[in-house]
């Protein structure tokens, strides 16, 4: 075995092994570089803005100090509830037919329309949502800007569904349907069950996705400085109030704007963190 | 003469344009073991699929012919019925993942929406695991998964699972193809005590197997039922030379 080392030929192995598995860790240290720089710097920068009043009061008109955020973390929470709640049962059922319906016209179709869906801009959602909810309302809305944050969740939920169900195993659904149990059922009550980590990591990631969403906001849920809790009214969010703040000419603002960053940030890790936890309790073993 | 549970007359199965089964007639026997036997691709799965209806599965399948249980067109019946009274147990060993022990075996009632009292799902579960000889094992860890049992375990909880909807027949698709050979025995005498209270069909292609357990047997070749009868004489004298050639390891 000690003769073996001191042959160059694997002396060369194991020198190349070694140089490849530090250019290896290099480069991985490389790519979350810029994701601890960002963490660091919204940090360094929000962190302090942070307290209870920023938390929970309004904002107040320039050139007054102060002011909070809570208006836009309500609003926030109101667009992604509205998008969910239009977003998931379409985009579990829609999943679904995907994953019972391999082959066939329609689920062809519909598949392409999910992959174009998925690489429409965010900003050309917004203006459907604007001709479809806010033209013919005649007003900015939350329900609009959530319908818009909706319809850019949809096909992450589809897909993350069909992926999902497509790995269950076909004996599952012969155990149920063998015991009599009908089709729908079996859909419902073995399958959705045995994919349910899947599909909630789906929804979860479509959440995080679009928490952070401008673009598809500026013109359907416009902003607002004020508590709104009407889903018909304009509505806050922090990436708007981000958006409109760091925008201003007031450095006041402009700490603020880092401020509801942080929040945002925090936000988004913690859905993040959620998501392992979830896949790791809730996964199924087959 | 055996009084019959189930009788398939003139039954042929397509798979598109592939005839998967060519006007099988066979009268299965009450409370007896019937091995179906054959090489692989014989059509025999094929066969016990459409008795309770599973090839309905497959998008392109179709059947002509009949078959009955006691005297009830099975496809004249609505699939569902006829799977609660038709159980059936897979290859490899299916219980649902996401479910406790006990949850499983109640699974055909709890799944179709059959509300039962907790004492009477107690008495089913217990009723059910005792008949697939699976109660003194489990019966401390009855509220966890079924899928920490071992293969041999999980494959007696989906028989347990069967044999809580009450079936007639019970459909056993090469029950112990996945498992090693201490489970294969312990589910074969499983087979044998069970016959008294239900009609068992069994297809194998381990003829050693249908040789131990089964009191009748059918040979399907090429998706023909090619001889059928006692396996006692079937195994010493059979009648058709396909048959012996297949006994005796000449293909297969």
């Amino acid at each position: 075995m000690k003769d073996n080392m001191k042959e160059p030929s694997i002396r060369r192995r194991i020198i190349c092994d070694k140089v490849f598995k530090i250019i290896i860790i290099l480069l991985t240290f490389c790519s979350i570089l810029p994701m601890l720089f960002i963490l660091f710097f919204i940090t360094s920068k929000g962190i302090f803005v942070i307290n209870w009043r920023f938390l929970t009061q309004l904002p107040k008109p320039v050139g007054e100090i102060g002011g909070g955020i809570s208006n836009a973390i309500i609003g926030t929470l109101m667009l992604i509830g509205i998008g969910t709640a239009f977003s998931v049962p379409v985009g579990i059922l829609a999943g679904i037919f995907l994953s019972e319906n391999r082959k066939g016209k329609l689920a062809s179709l519909t598949r392409l329309c999910v992959e174009t869906l998925q690489g429409v801009p965010s900003i050309v959602i917004g203006i459907i949502a604007y001709i479809w909810l806010v033209v013919s309302m005649r007003s900015f809305s939350a329900l609009s800007g959530g319908v818009a944050l909706g319809l850019m969740m949809l096909p992450v939920i589809i897909t993350a569904t069909e992926q999902t169900l497509k790995l269950i195993p076909g004996s599952l659904k012969e155990a149920s349907l063998a015991l009599g149990v009908s089709y729908p059922r079996t859909i419902l009550k073995v399958i959705l069950p045995a994919g349910v980590s899947g599909i909630v990591t789906g929804i979860l990631l479509s959440i995080a996705r679009v928490s952070g969403e401008t673009a598809p906001l500026l013109f359907t849920a416009f902003g607002s400085p004020f508590m709104n809790l009407n889903i018909l009214k304009p509505i806050n969010s922090l990436p708007l109030m981000i958006f409109n703040y760091a925008t201003s000419p007031y450095p006041e603002w402009h700490t603020l704007a880092w401020g509801a960053s942080f929040v945002l940030i925090i936000l988004v890790l913690g859905l993040n963190f959620f998501i392992k936890v979830v896949t790791k309790r809730w996964k199924v073993q087959f | 003469m055996e009084s019959t549970v189930l009788k398939i007359e003139k039954f042929s199965a397509f798979f598109g344009e592939n005839q998967v089964l060519k006007e099988v007639s066979l009268s299965i026997p009450q409370n007896r073991i019937t091995a179906i036997m054959g090489p692989s691709g014989c059509g025999k799965t094929t066969l016990i699929r459409c008795i309770n209806r599973m090839h309905e599965l497959i998008p392109d399948a179709r059947v002509s012919g009949k078959i009955f249980l006691d005297q009830e067109d099975i496809y004249a019946t609505d699939p569902i019925i006829v799977r609660r009274q038709i159980g059936m147990v897979f290859q490899k060993p299916n219980p649902f993942p996401m479910m406790s022990i006990y949850d499983n075996v109640i699974a055909g009632y709890n799944l179709n929406g059959i509300r039962l009292s907790k004492v009477e799902k107690d008495k089913i579960v217990e009723e059910s695991l005792r008949r697939a000889a699976l109660w003194e094992e489990v019966k401390e860890s009855l509220h966890r998964r079924g899928t920490f049992l071992s293969g041999g375990q999980q494959q007696r909880l989906c028989i347990s699972r069967a044999l809580a909807m009450g079936p007639a027949v019970l459909l056993l698709d090469e029950p112990t193809s996945a498992l090693d050979p201490k489970a294969t025995s312990h589910i074969e005498e499983l087979i044998m005590q069970l016959k008294d209270t239900v009609s068992i069909i069994l297809v194998t292609h381990n003829m050693a197997q249908a040789a131990r357990v089964s009191d009748f047997a059918a040979f399907v070749y090429l998706g023909e039922l090619v001889e059928f009868g006692p396996s006692g004489r079937m195994f010493t004298a059979p009648k058709d030379k396909r048959t012996e050639e297949y006994l005796t390891g000449k293909f297969g």
